[in-house]
């Protein structure tokens, strides 16, 4: 949310608040303007908490150390074939064949700035902020892409699901909501409510967006009496009980067929120390579906659509001692969708050979995986080069920016 | 500001009510907690080793689904169904206890331990043990030193399953020659990170290594007994942060020797104090407050009642306006305790209507009971509670439910005028006074109150 726009809201809550009963000429309850949104193309940011193995999701097949760093875990199933060298999990037989209609990429070898410590919490707080492993900015790079762009408005951007993402948190304004949420009340309780917020700014910007979202998103309203409000909230907990990747998914859909061009959600389950074929596949299974179901429901739209998978770091070069691999460095990113220039492995590959790993352990770094956001945003919305170098990821050097986006 | 007695029930510990009477003093606080553990014995969770014989049917069953059996997969089933139940109960007693405890800082100080030793039951057969875990590791240990309680949370049996230590294997042992299994890093790294220095301490890749090579040895037999087995253990000295450990043949009490020491480590007494000081009185303390608590940490060498005393007597403690914001469990706790619902009630209540009114309005606020997003636990920062979806979902089950369970427990909702006094005492302000007598229904003004910033921090 911009300043600009804290300030308006709270002068609503005020307003309101003054306004006592006159309910039809509250601010709160009319549905918010929709503004031209910039063009026409989306960009899905899915965040994979736990950090991927990246070497098991793309396999180097065509690298000669790589068997024998897997002895057990890559060993006996049908890898899917890509370009030769490398070869996708077994697992992902769905999102397989986009690889053939040029809407499938990956970037391997890359990773965020964070190094050595190997934490999920910093790593995945760098990644979302976008920023060098000694920055401590609090806000997200999509945000700082957001601030940057006209015509932005409040539903240009959405965070999906129960959690508060810090890739989109920031200035500029964003759309927060998850599939199921309700919010039905009564005009008096909705004023008596905005009066007791008006003096604090975490609950009155909350409460408004809350309001605003539930009456354009038609869920929830005005409720006449406690059936009413009881009811939406049964609704809402009995359907949050599906709560899975494919109905945030859905949600997602659905806001990018209307205003919203800018999404985001995350996936958990991707910290394989232990028992790493079934676990991943579990994981792999759920970003199969979150892709597929988008596909699917965007039709037409999927075509100026990117997606783009990222997680806080890789994995060890090594499977461990119990059927998994440790945390590690380098990675891959995966790209999806029908704006992307897909069929191709990007990056530098560093090869496996004991003295190309990081620290004799991890999979080389080889390209800042923010390069590959950055030529996204380039490449969907026209961000310069300047304000990716200088706001958006401040101090990355994007003089190459790869060809990623048609 | 100094000690205050509503603020304190309301600060650290499980809130104002009807029935409970607000604590006279830091020095009567702090004496609660010496005594026996009343709301434990009242509202029981049983301990690990009552679960053993369950654990092992799980296993034989899910052996037997594996080979085809029709009958096992009932079996599985109606396991699960028991599992699902248990730990509908334990929900359940843990609430009960929030809501009926003299000695809320009890309560507040095990959510508070269980979050920082986070650990998750990764399968159905062990998902309700979250609970037994706290029972055995956090609970007994919440006034001694901070070393043992360490011990018993990073090595029982639940956090040697989630952070996958029963199957790491040192480098060069007995085990790693024979039968080719090798090192985990996960444990390791939690403990240094997480449970002791913090991601600021100073340790780095060949700490979390050492370390790990000195832990491996620990893993739990088929009975889920805990066990160090010096066949797993790697042989020779490990190095961690300068100092070395262990001899020729691994041994327990090596282990037991670098715990002890990063437990009373300056990062560590830094990294506890700091997260006491954001989980009970601010997400940004004041460093003076942090400080105070650090050098109390390190004079005692990590007696947790010292520190504990170290944050009631500064006065950043009992700064105002209150700031914190009550995670969804403690929020939905502390409105049952201010409705006067007692404990009976509420572990008497159907796995139903637990679900129904609890368990599943939590996990819209954003919580999902005993399914914490990683190790790291739950998020203090009020923002991450406080979003869009996140606090329609407080309005929505402060406006329903807390009539609905009246409804079910032929009870009524109080006068929304005195429920505002009930549940903030002096700290009612003129707009939930507003709200509590210009609702137009009594169901609107509870649900006001519960709803309004006063009540939703602490």
């Amino acid at each position: 949310m911009s300043k600009h726009m804290k300030l308006n809201r709270r002068n609503f809550l005020l307003k309101s608040g003054a306004l006592g009963c006159s309910l039809a000429a509250s601010p709160l309850v009319t549905p918010i303007a929709m503004a031209a949104a910039p063009g026409d193309n989306r960009l899905v940011v899915i965040i994979l908490r736990g950090a991927m193995d990246g070497l098991d999701v793309v396999r180097p097949v065509g690298d000669p150390h790589f068997a024998a760093l897997r002895p057990g875990l890559n060993q006996g199933d049908d890898a899917l074939p890509l370009d030769g060298f490398f070869a996708l999990h077994p697992s992902l037989t769905d999102l397989h064949p986009l690889w053939a209609k040029g809407e499938l990429a990956f970037a391997h070898a890359v990773s965020t700035p964070y190094r050595d410590k190997r934490s999920h919490f910093d790593g995945q707080d760098i990644l979302e902020a976008g920023i060098g492993a000694d920055g401590r900015i609090r806000d997200g790079w999509l945000n700082r892409a957001l601030a940057g762009m006209t015509n932005s408005e409040m539903r240009t951007a959405f965070a999906v699901g129960r959690e508060d993402l810090l890739v989109l948190s920031g200035a500029a304004q964003v759309s927060h909501w998850s599939p199921n949420s309700v919010l039905t009340l009564s005009p008096q309780s909705r004023l008596l409510l905005a009066n007791m917020y008006r003096d604090t700014p975490l609950f009155s910007a909350s409460m408004s967006e809350a309001i605003a979202l539930a009456e354009t998103l038609d869920a929830g309203g005005d409720a006449e009496d406690y059936g009413d409000v009881r009811e939406a909230m049964m609704q809402s907990t009995q359907a949050g009980q599906r709560g899975g990747v494919e109905e945030i998914a859905e949600f997602t859909a659905a806001q990018l067929l209307e205003e919203t061009r800018i999404a985001s959600f995350s996936i958990t389950g991707w910290d394989t120390h232990s028992g790493q074929r079934g676990a991943l596949t579990r994981a792999l299974g759920e970003l199969q579906k979150a892709i597929m179901t988008l596909r699917r429901d965007l039709g037409q739209v999927w075509q100026n659509t990117t997606v783009l998978a990222m997680t806080e770091f890789g994995r060890t070069a090594r499977e461990n001692g119990s059927g998994g691999t440790d945390h590690g460095t380098a990675g891959a990113l995966v790209l999806a969708g029908g704006a992307v220039r897909g069929g191709k492995v990007y990056g530098d590959w560093p090869g496996l050979d004991e003295l190309d790993l990081y620290q004799a352990r991890d999979l080389m770094p080889t390209g800042d995986l923010r390069a590959y956001a950055g030529a996204a945003l380039t490449g969907l919305f026209g961000t310069s080069r300047s304000a990716l170098e200088t706001r958006v990821f401040p101090g990355l050097d994007i003089s190459e920016p790869p060809a990623i986006i048609r | 500001m100094s000690f205050d007695p509503e603020l304190a029930e309301i600060r650290f510990g499980t809130g104002l009510g009807p029935a409970a009477r607000p604590v006279a003093d830091a020095g009567a606080m702090l004496d609660r907690l010496n005594r026996q553990d009343d709301a434990a014995r009242k509202f029981e969770i049983s301990g690990f080793d009552a679960q053993i014989a369950d654990m092992r049917e799980a296993r034989l069953i899910s052996k037997q689904v594996r080979q085809g059996s029709e009958a096992a997969k009932e079996q599985q089933q109606n396991l699960r169904n028991k599992m699902r139940q248990l730990q509908a109960e334990w929900f359940a007693a843990t609430i009960a206890r929030f809501s009926d405890s003299p000695d809320g800082m009890r309560e507040r100080l095990t959510r508070f331990w269980a979050d920082h030793f986070t650990i998750v039951g990764r399968r159905p057969a062990t998902r309700p043990l979250a609970a037994i875990f706290v029972e055995d590791a956090i609970r007994p240990n919440l006034t001694g030193r901070f070393g043992d309680m360490l011990k018993a949370a990073a090595t029982h049996a639940m956090m040697l399953d989630y952070l996958d230590q029963f199957q790491s294997v040192g480098e060069g042992s007995v085990v790693a020659e024979n039968q080719g299994k090798g090192l985990n890093e996960n444990l390791s790294r939690e403990i240094l990170e997480l449970h002791t220095l913090g991601v600021d301490g100073p340790y780095d890749q060949s700490d979390v290594r050492e370390f790990a090579n000195l832990l491996a040895g620990f893993t739990y037999d088929q009975e889920g007994n805990v066990t160090y087995k010096p066949r797993r253990g790697s042989p020779g000295a490990e190095t961690i942060l300068g100092r070395s450990y262990g001899a020729k043949r691994p041994r327990l009490k090596d282990v037991h020797a670098a715990l002890d020491d990063l437990a009373t480590h300056p990062a560590t007494a830094h990294h506890i104090a700091t997260k006491l000081a954001v989980h009970f009185v601010s997400d940004q303390p004041d460093p003076a407050l942090v400080a105070h608590m650090e050098a109390a940490f390190s004079t005692s060498n990590g007696n947790l009642m010292t520190v504990y005393a170290a944050m009631l007597e500064h006065p950043a403690s009992w700064d105002l306006p209150l700031r914190k914001v009550k995670q969804p469990f403690d929020y939905m706790a502390s409105s049952l305790r201010a409705l006067g619902t007692s404990g009976k009630e509420i572990s008497g209540l159907k796995q139903r209507d637990l679900r129904a009114g609890l368990a599943n309005p939590m996990a819209l606020m954003g919580q999902v009971w005993e399914r914490p997003p990683g190790p790291d636990g739950w998020a203090e920062d009020g923002a991450h509670w406080i979003t869009p979806q996140g606090l329609a979902a407080r309005i929505q089950w402060a406006l329903t439910v807390p009539l609905s369970l009246q409804q079910k427990l032929r009870g009524e909702l109080p006068d929304p005028r005195d429920f505002a006094r009930t549940a903030l005492g002096g700290l009612a302000d003129d707009q939930v006074l507003l709200a509590a007598q210009a609702a137009e229904t009594r169901w609107e003004g509870v649900g006001l109150v519960l709803s309004a910033p006063a009540f939703q921090r602490r």
